[in-house]
């Protein structure tokens, strides 16, 4: 609520920014997205009309490389990086001194074409395009400047991005059953997934059978939702009910989203549930109902509300500040949810620009990891306050940060160390088996389906990878 | 109920006040919000289900699914933004394609009174589209609270009116199958004494 308020300026100064400053050009990341007329469609700082030459000479330049059948990818000069990205009618554009990859760049700049589908679909974008050449997107983007402008903030600040992977709130086992529980009882005919969130991080997700037989969901399209959920203070009003479209899933159609927070006014744990039927509102608001109602029974409010994040002193390892662990499906026994874990932040990293710097320290590791040219299975990095070390296996990517004295030796101990600790954690770290239910009348069959499938994946045994 | 209008005239500051009465500047409405709000009149209690949609042009395709059965449509403008009042009659267009006529309470509102001094839309302007229209007409600041707990109390009283024009057509509709009933004896006699002259 308060955030709504304190964020409006903030927003309002964003595009008021005079385009001429030296200030707007000392933007540690600039995005821009227009059309291939050359049309202005958003811009992260400075109002898209100010900056509609701007744009014109970077679609001349993309026309130019394409007219001697090229595309152009990116620029480079000594303090930026310009990466583009063109996709259908659409044009990308980031310019940039973070000293990032070209390749997450052009990552970032995918998720920002990811989250303006979501509101529009692909279909209707390629149509509105195909009727008119130079139609002003903007008219039909009006008022979500602010979710795009909340997603590129958290792509800056929120290493989920990087790992394309989602996090999820540490929680009991047993409580985390507990909630899929609740879930898995308040259905309705189309409802597709219901899934709760806790501090803008993930508690439990629960699938309609068929549907996610056919497809999965992408870790990309749970962090637009996500970001939709943060970049909206208008949710805490009331029960939203809106159009979505998961371009992962599918790109061209749309779900509808009944979106609540369970625990006014505090407005921490937030339900999502997805149907495929936009007159449902009111069965799915029903399902909602019993699920307040279960969760008031059990008093999962509460213990939820004293769930957090861990320190990374729980590790018991010393010389480790911090660390990102992200373990790899199992390919063709269960699709999972990719996820990572990671701890709080903490000192040395407690301030904004702490932060940024150890996540641009990670962003470097990956991108030497997952390099084009020469990619790398393991890299010890001694930087001038501390010591990285990442390494890759065909079980696990895992990100670490040591104080600056530690050997290699004692390294690589703590991190067979950390390895044994997160086993050991699994359970609370990770969502485990993701729970089924199954929305087609017979309910007697489909809670023994979901059971069976509980089974099955114990066997499997997602996580038992190291 | 549902509000309707041009994004950023106010409608969620509205419906805000309308349930909670408070007011707080809000980000766009994304999709459709749904509040609920209980109104007292002297001798009856309604309950009213907001729904308060989004002005933004890419959810037009959606709103029809929320003024389709509503009881009272509220079409808002800013009284600073012309451009906002001539959105409201395109609004209106649509409404009067769905709405039964004398079936809905429709209201004009023109919110943000608080912005007089940067007045597009006169009050007079305003009266005028409504009268012409068989609409209902208020000025209101949902920022300042003006006018915004009277107004939900007359499209409180409107729509119970309305509904008791209804109920009224509703129950002479039920009474006729109690009637029925009532002379089932008399008429299955006379079918029985139909046929036993049939052959």
């Amino acid at each position: 609520m308060e955030a709504g308020t304190q964020e409006m300026p903030a927003f309002m100064t964003n595009r008021d920014e005079d385009v001429t400053s030296d200030s707007w050009r000392q933007h540690r990341k600039h995005v821009f997205v227009l059309s291939e007329a050359g049309k202005p469609i958003y811009s992260r700082y400075g109002s898209e009309e100010a900056l509609s030459s701007t744009m014109g000479v970077m679609m001349a330049l993309v026309s130019f490389v394409q007219s001697g059948d090229n595309i152009i990818r990116s620029v480079y000069s000594e303090l930026h990086t310009v990466v583009f990205l063109q996709k259908g009618p659409l044009v990308l554009v980031c310019v940039s001194n973070s000293r990032q990859s070209e390749e997450q760049l052009r990552g970032e700049l995918l998720y920002v074409y990811y989250q303006i589908i979501s509101m529009l679909t692909q279909a209707s974008i390629s149509r509105i395009f195909e009727h008119k050449k130079n139609y002003d997107l903007r008219r039909l983007l009006a008022g979500s400047e602010k979710i795009l402008d909340g997603l590129l903030n958290l792509v800056d600040s929120d290493p989920s991005f990087l790992l394309t992977a989602i996090h999820c709130l540490p929680l009991a086992s047993s409580l985390r059953d507990s909630l899929s529980q609740i879930l898995q009882k308040a259905i309705t005919p189309n409802l597709v997934f219901s899934i709760l969130v806790a501090k803008n991080q993930l508690l439990t997700i629960v699938q309609e059978k068929t549907v996610i037989e056919d497809a999965r969901l992408e870790p990309a399209d749970v962090h637009l939702l996500l970001n939709l959920i943060g970049a909206s203070s208008a949710f805490q009003a009331g029960e939203i009910w809106t159009p979505i479209c998961l371009p992962l899933f599918n790109p061209d159609c749309y779900f509808y989203a009944y979106i609540s927070y369970l625990d006014p006014p505090e407005c921490t744990v937030c339900l999502l549930l997805l149907s495929t039927d936009k007159e449902a509102f009111y069965a799915v608001a029903d399902c909602k109902r019993k699920i307040e109602e279960a969760m008031v029974a059990q008093n999962a409010l509460s213990l939820i509300a004293k769930a957090h994040s861990y320190s990374v002193s729980q590790v018991g390892v010393s010389d480790l500040r911090h660390f990102m662990y992200k373990p790899f499906d199992v390919p063709d026994t269960y699709r999972q949810l990719t996820q990572f874990t990671s701890p709080e932040m903490e000192a040395p990293y407690s301030s904004e620009e702490e932060k940024m710097r150890l996540l641009d320290l990670y962003r470097y590791m990956h991108s030497r990891i997952h390099s084009s040219t020469r990619p790398l299975k393991l890299i010890y990095h001694v930087a001038e306050r501390e010591t990285l070390l990442a390494w890759v296996t065909s079980k696990f990517e895992l990100y670490t940060c040591f104080s600056p004295l530690v050997t290699k030796a004692c390294a690589i101990t703590a991190i067979t160390k950390l390895l044994r600790w997160i086993k050991k954690e699994e359970e609370r770290l990770f969502i485990r088996y993701p729970p089924k239910y199954s929305t087609t009348p017979n309910p007697s069959k489909s809670s023994r389906g979901g059971k069976s499938d509980q089974q099955d994946s114990t066997e499997n045994g997602f996580l038992t990878l190291l | 109920m549902v509000l309707l209008g041009s994004s950023g005239v106010g409608k969620s500051c509205l419906a805000l006040r309308f349930g909670k009465d408070e007011f707080r500047s809000t980000s766009p409405t994304v999709g459709c919000a749904y509040l609920t709000r209980m109104v007292h009149l002297s001798d009856v209690n309604l309950r009213f289900e907001i729904w308060d949609t989004a002005g933004q042009e890419k959810y037009h395709s959606v709103t029809p699914l929320y003024y389709r059965g509503a009881h009272a449509a509220i079409l808002v403008y800013d009284i600073s933004k012309r451009e906002t009042f001539l959105r409201a009659q395109v609004w209106l267009r649509e409404l009067e394609k769905q709405v039964v006529p004398g079936s809905s309470v429709l209201w004009l509102v023109g919110n943000k009174g608080d912005l007089a001094e940067e007045r597009q839309v006169s009050v007079q302007e305003g009266e005028e589209l409504a009268r012409d229209r068989g609409l209902y007409f208020s000025e209101t600041s949902a920022m300042s609270g003006f006018q915004v707990s009277e107004l939900l109390a007359a499209i409180a009283l409107r729509v119970y009116e309305c509904l008791g024009a209804q109920q009224e057509g509703l129950s002479e509709w039920r009474e006729t199958p109690l009637v029925n009933l009532h002379h089932r004896d008399t008429f299955s006699s006379s079918a029985a004494s139909c046929c036993r002259v049939g052959p």
